[in-house]
Parts: structure tokens; C-alpha cells; sequence
């Protein structure tokens, strides 16, 4: 099975060692990972702030990148959902793009949702101890229904200890340019986060997206938590954190 | 009502330092939050009834002028009248008018977010006629110097118990109550002779039936009764889109209506006002008018909006809205507050006098997963960004960020240096901390957050580097 890995750029950026972890995690899985190097983002900040024609032209080059792979794999709810729920919306007057964005849509999938719902793994390649509380990012909820694989994947480890928080499900308030353009909003939301992770018990928020780690890692910091921490779902999973 | 949408993040700011303000929003999400979760589990199949009730919606729109003239046909074979109005202005002129005809001193009135689109309250006093809320909620407010209200379903939900208390005893000149059934009981006295004296009732409505010409509406108190059925006048004023073909669409829709809004599985009161008293009839008004307001709604017609003129008015998208549970609904400043009014306001009155609204969401799509109407509000608002752009009415600080970031994006072999250089910088920025406390050119970010540093080298640099290793 060959695997086209899209790192998203944020992974790429701010937290290679995600996308490290996540090949690991496909490669134990049996996955042949491949990383185009031309790949850049998916289109989501042009898209979300009106510039359709931006996001088109990034959709393009994602097709022409990818459409040879078997899968396509992305460490992000975020990144996954502008590809397999929006890409198709972007070709609507263009049947013949369309047509080939929608097959190859259906063989992109969010990193944890593709080990467990296509590959099926059930056995983890790495070591994690801790006792963890786990945030549903918006677009891997909403847009590709990721809600119970993290948790069936955490699941196979014994020694990662799930405590629920009150709302996990609720937006961290990243939003994207949303929060640099409404600061204060967005910090009024990710308190609520915030105050909610530290009272779940677990000593570490494990979460799908970039977007809500920066987001609430920058807030438990700048309210002076220094140890809890933030892990994506791929460093917890493969052990490497 | 006056447009302030342009204040939005001036009116943020002090919506979030306002503690009270908090705490009853906090109230409100937490109580019909879990409220509708539990209603729709009454259902014995939520997503089959909500789609029955959509689909019954979209048929309404689809040929939304052959509903309303064969509204007004049926109406009018039962003894009212039916009145258009172009704008919420006209519509206000009109009812006016009404009043003038009719001898009109006083108008008791029941809750209508209609004809809070109209003023309709300064045009009737401008014309030397005194309009009187009944609605308790809207009764506060309008004792409150006529303070707009901050939700659809709950007007006064930025009010604190304490301050109500406060606001009676100054205005009603009682001893101060503190228990709230003294509180409603004080306001019923006040109201009770209104109801009685009143020349004319206004009230909303919810829903208009085609086939029979009545009015359909859900109240949770009970004034509503007063307002329609005791003067001899009526007046509803209501927006064309609120037409239903017949009693059974009334039917699917009431079944998600109250279970959305405030999870009661129908609301205390609800009527089916059909036509004028008759013959031999011993109440009910003699006279009875529609006055259907368009004021931009035609105008979502056949275009890319038209799923908004589904919305049936619940609430439940600010209820479950982060940027609305934390501002309340006089940040919007217009009628309708949270992602409904986020796309109403600027499709009403101009996207140009609304910018922040369509920005200020994090399109966290939880108002599309609860909306009863399915209406896809984060597709909508992304929509109106675009079309913001495309009329060049964003600043022009982001729309160069934007060229920028595009070019870069679409050439990989600048892209990828860019990054890496990026990586450095602000790793060497982050210092042994991995983190910036004050970051100039994104002060918007880091006034409430630390920036988180990359841990780099970049994910491509290692995957060569392993490549290599191989």
C-alpha cells in the first residue's frame, strides 16, 4: 500500500516530529510512505478567507501531487477536512477536475481515522505512560466525523489513561485568522478550554490539530502552566513523546 | 432598528470585561444546551424528523410567491387583510396608518424580532401612539429606556435578577422584590389594565399557513393571548419566508421548534389564528391585518443564500455559538445576533455595514450540526468573506498578506527555503524556552498567547536527511 503523506504546512513549520511520529506510526502499520516534495499547504487560509481562487489553484497542485498514491494521509482534522469536504465544492462548474478531486478526496483520510478505519491497526509501535485528556478539533469532528478513533487507538494501550474533560468537543477558539483578528474573543474562548483541561486530571491535553495545539499551549504557558502538556495524537500514539 | 454592526469589536471588548454579562451567558449555554440534547432524544428519530421538516421548509421557498398569494387569498376570504411592504420602514408606515384608521391610543404588543427590524415602536410614538411590550422579557427592556434585546429567544439574557430587581423598583416606585414570582406578579399588575385599555395588538408570527390563512404562534407566557385575541384590532407583522403551504408542514416544523430553542418539547402556549370574530363569535379581534415584510429577504431568493430563509427563528446557533457565549448579542448590532445574524445582518442591510461579522467566527460548524433547518451557517459565512473580497472591502494589509502567502504557496522552490529560514528564525526567537512572549507583527496573537516556537529542523529537511541516511 502505497502511502502519499501530506504534512501539512503548520507540521512541517512548528512541529516536524508530529509528521515524524505519524510515519512511523504507517510504517509499522505495513504503509509504504511517500513524501512529495513540492507540496506546500492545503488552501485552507485562502479558502476561509474568501480567496476561492487561491485555494483552487492549491487544490490543483495537491491533484497533481497525489493522485498517484493509493492513499493520502494527513496528520490533521483541519488540513483533512478543507480536502475531502471542500475540494470537491471548489470544482462544481468543472465536472472533469471534479470528478478526479472526488476519487481521490475518497482516499484521503485523517491520520488516525485511516489506521483505524483502513488499515485496522491493533498494536501500537511505541511506549506512552501518562494519564491524558483528549480535545475533538472542530474540523475533524464536524467535517470527517474523527471522534472515536483517537480514542479507540489510545484504547490499545493500557498505560494511556483517558480522562474526559467537560466539553471536549467544544472549539478551542483558534478559528484561524480568527484569532489574530479577535484576540481577545478567541483568549475568552481557549480560557474555557484551558480551565476545563486542567480540571479533567490529565497531566496532558492530546489533541489532532495544530491550529488548537499552538492555540492552547500558548494560552496554558502565557497563564503560567509550564507542565502540562500538549502532545498530537501521532507522538502519543507511536511513543515518542 | 439603527445598524451598529459596524462597532462589533469595540462592543467585544466590553462584553468580555462585563462579569455579569458572563455569568448569565454561561448560565444560558449550560441550561439549553443540555436542554436540546435531552428534547431531541424524545424524538424517536431526530434526523428523519428534521429532515421531513426541511424538506417541507425548501418546498415553502421553492415557490414561495404562489404560497404567499394563495395565503393571502385564504386569509382574506376569512376577513383580514394582507398588506406588503417593501422595507421595515414601510412596514412600520403601514401599521401606523393602521393605528391612524382605527382611532389608536395605545398598542399592547407582543414579542416580535420583526418589528424590532421595523422600529416599530419609535414610529408609533412618533406618531403619538404608545406602544407597550408585553412580552416579559421585552417589557424589561422597554422599561430599560428601550434597550434592544441581546437574544431572539430570550431577550433579556444580558440581565442579571439583581438588576431587574433594581430596575422595577426604580421604575415601578414598589419596595424592592428579590423572589421572582413577585417579580412576574408586580409586572402583571402593571400590564393587566394595559391589556385591558388596549386599542390595538401587535404581534409576530411564527408561521403563516397557506391553505387556511391563520397565523401560528409559540409563546411561553401567555400574554400573547391578550395582545391578539382582546382589542378589537390585530395587526401581525411578520417576514414574507415565514409562509408554510399547510397545517401538517405547521405539524413537522413545531416538533423541532421549542425541542431547538430552550428544549422544551413544545412551547407553554401556542396558537392557530385564523381570521376575524364572526358572527355569533364572542372574541377575537374585529379587524385583523398582515403586514409581510420583504426588507432584503426576496433578495435571498434563487442565489446562494436562498437555506437561510429557512431559519425558524430557535436560537439554538448562538446557544451553542463560542463567539456569541462570550460576547452576548448587543456586540452584533443589529436584531439578530450570532451565526443567523452573522449572515442576516449583512444580507439585510449591506454586507459594506457589517465587515466583522462573517470574520467573527472560528467556523467551528457546531451552529450547522444543531441548526433544526440544517442550514450550513459556516458555508454562508465563508460565502460573505468572499464576497468582501470580491468587492475589495477587506484592508489592505490582509489582502497583500494574502497575495503574498498565495505566491509562496504555489512555488514550492521559493516555499520550501522560506520555511526552513522561517524555522530558524524563530526557533532562535523562542530561545531555550521555545516560546515568544511579544511578537510585533502579531500582537493580535501574542497579546493573549505565547508563540509557540518551531522545535525544527522542518519535517522535509529530516525526511531527506533519513532519506540519505538509508
Amino acid at each position: 500500500m502505497k502511502i502519499g503523506f501530506f504534512i501539512t504546512c503548520l507540521v512541517d513549520l512548528m512541529r516536524p516530529e508530529i509528521g515524524m511520529s505519524a510515519v512511523k506510526l504507517l510504517e509499522s502499520a505495513g504503509c509504504t510512505v511517500e513524501v512529495p516534495l513540492q507540496q506546500t499547504c492545503c488552501g485552507q487560509p485562502g479558502f476561509n478567507a474568501g480567496d476561492t481562487e487561491a485555494a483552487r489553484e492549491l487544490a490543483r497542485k495537491f491533484l497533481a501531487e497525489f493522485e498517484h498514491f493509493d492513499y493520502v494521509v494527513v496528520p490533521s482534522g483541519s488540513c483533512g477536512g478543507m480536502i475531502r469536504h471542500h475540494y470537491p465544492t471548489l470544482f462544481r462548474d468543472d465536472p472533469d477536475i471534479r470528478n478526479r478531486i472526488e476519487a481521490l478526496c475518497a482516499r484521503t483520510w485523517e491520520l488516525t481515522s485511516f489506521l483505524h478505519d483502513v488499515v485496522k491497526i491493533d498494536r501500537l509501535p511505541g511506549e506512552f505512560d501518562g494519564d491524558v485528556t483528549y480535545h475533538d478539533s472542530c474540523s475533524g469532528l464536524r467535517e470527517l466525523g474523527v471522534q472515536v478513533q483517537p480514542r479507540a487507538l489510545m484504547a490499545l494501550n493500557p498505560k494511556i489513561r483517558l480522562s474526559e474533560m467537560r466539553d471536549a468537543r467544544a472549539c478551542c477558539g483558534f478559528g484561524g485568522s480568527f484569532a489574530m483578528k479577535y484576540g481577545n474573543v478567541s483568549s475568552a474562548i481557549v480560557d474555557e478550554k484551558v480551565d476545563n483541561i486542567q480540571a479533567s486530571g490529565g497531566r496532558c491535553v492530546v489533541l489532532g490539530d495544530l491550529g488548537c495545539m499552538l492555540n492552547i499551549e500558548g494560552r496554558l504557558r502565557r497563564r503560567g502552566d509550564d507542565t502540562t502538556r500538549v502532545l498530537h495524537v501521532a507522538q502519543v500514539l507511536a511513543g515518542d513523546a | 432598528m439603527h445598524v451598529q454592526s459596524m462597532h462589533f469589536k469595540a462592543r467585544a471588548g466590553q462584553k468580555l470585561a462585563d462579569a455579569r454579562l458572563q455569568a448569565n451567558l454561561k448560565k444560558l449555554s449550560t441550561n439549553w444546551v443540555a436542554g436540546r440534547a435531552r428534547a431531541i432524544t424524545e424524538l424517536d428519530d431526530f434526523e428523519a424528523t428534521r429532515d421531513d421538516a426541511i424538506a417541507r421548509r425548501n418546498r415553502a421557498l421553492a415557490n414561495l410567491d404562489v404560497w404567499i398569494e394563495r395565503f393571502e387569498r385564504a386569509a382574506t376570504a376569512r376577513g383580514a387583510t394582507v398588506l406588503f411592504a417593501e422595507t421595515p420602514a414601510d412596514a412600520s408606515k403601514l401599521v401606523v396608518e393602521i393605528a391612524k384608521k382605527h382611532g389608536v391610543r395605545k398598542v399592547t404588543k407582543s414579542k416580535s424580532m420583526v418589528s424590532e427590524e421595523m422600529a416599530l415602536n419609535s414610529a408609533l410614538e412618533a406618531a403619538g401612539i404608545q406602544p407597550i411590550e408585553t412580552d416579559l422579557g421585552e417589557y424589561i427592556l422597554q422599561i430599560n429606556d428601550n434597550e434592544p434585546p441581546s437574544h431572539i429567544v430570550a431577550p433579556v439574557v444580558h440581565k442579571s435578577k439583581d438588576e431587574v430587581s433594581d430596575l422595577f423598583a426604580r421604575v415601578h416606585k414598589r419596595p424592592r422584590l428579590s423572589d421572582i414570582p413577585q417579580m412576574t406578579r408586580e409586572a402583571r399588575e402593571f400590564l393587566r389594565p394595559q391589556f385591558l385599555s388596549s386599542d390595538m395588538g401587535v404581534s409576530g408570527g411564527n408561521f403563516l399557513i397557506a391553505d387556511t390563512g391563520s397565523v401560528a404562534l409559540f409563546t411561553n407566557e401567555g400574554n400573547e393571548g391578550m395582545c391578539t385575541i382582546l382589542p378589537p384590532v390585530h395587526v401581525v407583522v411578520t417576514g414574507i419566508e415565514k409562509v408554510l403551504p399547510t397545517l401538517d408542514d405547521l405539524a413537522a416544523v413545531a416538533r423541532l421548534l421549542a425541542r431547538s430553542a430552550t428544549g422544551q418539547s413544545i412551547s407553554n402556549y401556542f396558537s392557530i389564528l385564523t381570521g376575524t370574530r364572526a358572527a355569533g363569535e364572542s372574541d377575537g379581534p374585529q379587524h385583523t391585518y398582515f403586514v409581510l415584510v420583504d426588507g432584503g429577504r426576496s433578495g435571498l431568493l434563487g442565489g446562494e443564500f436562498q437555506e437561510m430563509l429557512r431559519c425558524i427563528r430557535c436560537g439554538a446557533c448562538m446557544n451553542h455559538c463560542p463567539v456569541y457565549q462570550k460576547i452576548g448579542g448587543h456586540a452584533y448590532g443589529w436584531v439578530y445576533p450570532g451565526p443567523m445574524g452573522s449572515v442576516l445582518t449583512p444580507s439585510y442591510v449591506g454586507i459594506e455595514n457589517a465587515l466583522d461579522l462573517p470574520q467573527a467566527a472560528t467556523l467551528c460548524g457546531e451552529c450547522h450540526v444543531v441548526c433544526p433547518m440544517k442550514i450550513p451557517l459556516p458555508d454562508l459565512l465563508r460565502k460573505l468573506r468572499e464576497k468582501q473580497v470580491d468587492r475589495g472591502l477587506r484592508p489592505l494589509s490582509e489582502r497583500a498578506g494574502m497575495i503574498a502567502w498565495r505566491f509562496v504557496a504555489a512555488r514550492p522552490a521559493l516555499y520550501r527555503p522560506m520555511v526552513r529560514v522561517a524555522s530558524r528564525m524563530l526557533k532562535l526567537l523562542g530561545g531555550k524556552r521555545g516560546r515568544i512572549s511579544r511578537l510585533p507583527l502579531a500582537r493580535g496573537w501574542s497579546d493573549y498567547r505565547d508563540v509557540i516556537t518551531p522545535t525544527g529542523p522542518t519535517f522535509k529537511e529530516r525526511w531527506l536527511r533519513r532519506r540519505a541516511g538509508r
